[in-house]
């Protein structure tokens, strides 16, 4: 699924990979339209955010695996006060932290689509969906989720 | 092997700050607000600032330690620590450090400081960014999840959802701190009261989080002067004792994207118990707490944390009755604190609780001769802190 516009206004930052590349793999992937996670080869651990390492059996480089972009609302906030000058006129928007119960129970941070005065309930079901930005001077995507 | 231990080696013997200000508002730049500050602890102690040899702070602070020495004309400049992380939850770790130099002789007199000058600097809650971001970041500020308030209120609502905490709890730490603020000549809300009713209907900055639940910014600098515990006797006032310091962070807190396995905490699991075990006491042993309002949810973490009473107690235990000195259960920042003293970054705290060990605070607590500190809720790596009198380490100074 794609959105036609995006959910906040332009002028934030535009996510990149840190200079190390630890994290282009996920990057990447949503600019295909696809979430990628690491997954130890070795232990079959879950990990998010990436790192170099599988944290529970400490073997070096963790696998890519791609998995459902969906999951269950962990917790959430409606945002009032903005803290940047591209969101200075723009009014509340809603954060969620996304738990993925099929992926280890990694979570993702990102906005809820839909009215942002909506009630939100912990333990919703949501829908990730891509949300390109293939015009910005560094074409990025951003993971965003809608309620089931 | 003696034991390994902070507690009864290193006393607080002097402490300063500077006239608070409101964020962008102080006269004079940064540096010399830490400088006016650390001649303040060394008057307040009676001591040659000369008499400096370590410096240590936090946060990133920006006043360096050889800038200072170099400014002080010192003989030498011996020890110089920076603790790691770039909030308020270093603010007693710098304070262990410089402890750890005096108790393993590698100072005799260490200045902690805390300096902010946001009008010369930039704020913490708000951000220009543009171009491109990576890292810890780059996973929330696209999502508009940008200043300390959107950082953490997920946390915050996370802990409320699971414990049922009441937003009554949040508003009773508030509103302790404004009523302590009315008593207190140095902090920026004295004069400026606040009541449920103004606490209710101030405006959502990121729900569940109020106006008045954000702690202020502001500019300002203030500082101790510690030396060892043998020495401090020496000084002007009755000396105040480290009964414990801890710092740290639990399993993988940190982890990016919001994916602490923890999540709903301040992050004290560990450290809490730590700090318990170095003092060699518990909570029921505090008698005042000085714990930094980043946002007051993570006050409630932090309490419960440190054992004043369960999660599911918590709606009970927090009300302003139960928060103020003197004879409240639990008198809780007692100079204002973050939310109304002012926003040093947690430092104010710690000078509080010199204050509150001295006898000497404007709203003193009934029972003061052990007082706990807690830094920066929330954050990772956080720090904690136990003070006391004389009579509260139970033994000879070493």
């Amino acid at each position: 699924m794609t959105m036609p516009s995006s959910y906040l206004p332009p002028g934030l930052p535009i996510p990149v990979p840190e200079p190390d590349g630890v994290s282009a793999p996920y990057w990447n992937g949503l600019r295909e339209g696809v979430l990628r996670v690491q997954r130890c080869a070795h232990c079959q651990a879950w990990q998010f955010g990436p790192e170099w390492i599988c944290h529970a059996c400490l073997q070096f480089d963790p696998a890519w695996v791609e998995v459902e972009p969906s999951g269950l609302i962990f917790s959430w906030e409606r945002i009032w006060h903005p803290a940047h000058p591209a969101l200075k006129d723009h009014g509340a928007y809603l954060a969620v932290v996304v738990e993925l119960p099929h992926a280890g129970r990694v979570r993702m941070v990102g906005n809820l689509l839909g009215d942002p005065l909506q009630q939100v309930r912990i333990g919703a079901e949501v829908q990730g969906v891509f949300e390109h930005h293939p015009e910005a001077s560094q074409p990025y995507t951003l993971l965003q989720w809608r309620c089931r | 092997m003696a034991q390994r231990t902070l507690k009864g080696r290193v006393a607080i013997v002097g402490i300063g700050e500077t006239h608070y200000y409101k964020h962008g508002q102080s006269p004079d730049a940064e540096f010399k607000l830490a400088l006016q500050a650390v001649l303040r602890a060394c008057a307040d102690a009676g001591l040659d600032p000369r008499h400096i040899d370590g410096f240590a702070s936090y946060g990133d602070d920006r006043s360096e330690a050889t800038r200072l020495a170099s400014a002080l004309g010192l003989p030498r400049l011996r020890s110089a620590t920076m603790q790691w992380g770039g909030g308020g939850g270093g603010c007693c770790a710098a304070v262990a450090n410089g402890a750890a130099a005096i108790a393993t002789g590698q100072a005799d007199c260490v200045v902690v400081f805390r300096s902010l000058n946001q009008g010369q600097y930039g704020r913490f809650g708000q951000s220009a960014g543009s171009g491109t971001i990576s890292g810890e970041r780059a996973y929330l500020v696209p999502y508009g999840v940008i200043s300390p308030p959107q950082r953490f209120a997920m946390r915050i609502q996370r802990y409320m959802h699971e414990h049922g905490i009441r937003q009554e709890a949040l508003r009773a730490i508030a509103l302790a701190s404004y009523h302590h603020a009315q008593a207190n000549p140095r902090a920026v809300m004295h004069g400026k009261p606040l009541d449920a009713e103004k606490y209710d209907a101030s405006r959502w900055i990121a729900e569940p989080l109020h106006l008045f639940d954000c702690c202020m910014e502001n500019d300002g600098a203030a500082a101790i002067v510690m030396v060892d515990a043998e020495r401090a006797a020496d000084f002007a006032h009755k000396p105040v004792y480290l009964l414990g310091a801890a710092s740290g962070s639990s399993h993988r807190f940190a982890t990016h994207a919001h994916n602490s396995p923890s999540y709903a905490s301040a992050n004290f699991e560990t450290v809490a118990e730590d700090l318990y075990r170095m003092a060699g006491l518990g909570p029921a042993d505090v008698g005042v707490v000085q714990s930094y309002e980043n946002f007051t949810g993570g006050v409630v973490m932090a309490l419960a944390e440190h054992r004043f009473f369960s999660p599911q107690e918590a709606n009970d235990f927090l009300t302003l009755e139960n928060l103020i000195a003197p004879s409240g259960r639990l008198p809780l920042n007692t100079s204002g604190g973050n939310l109304a003293e002012c926003y040093m970054h947690g430092f104010e705290l710690v000078l509080e609780a010199v204050r509150q060990v001295r006898g000497t605070s404007t709203a003193q607590a009934a029972r003061s001769d052990v007082a706990l500190v807690i830094g920066g809720p929330m954050g990772a790596p956080v720090s904690n802190l136990l003070l006391g009198s004389r009579d509260a380490l139970g033994e000879t100074p070493r």
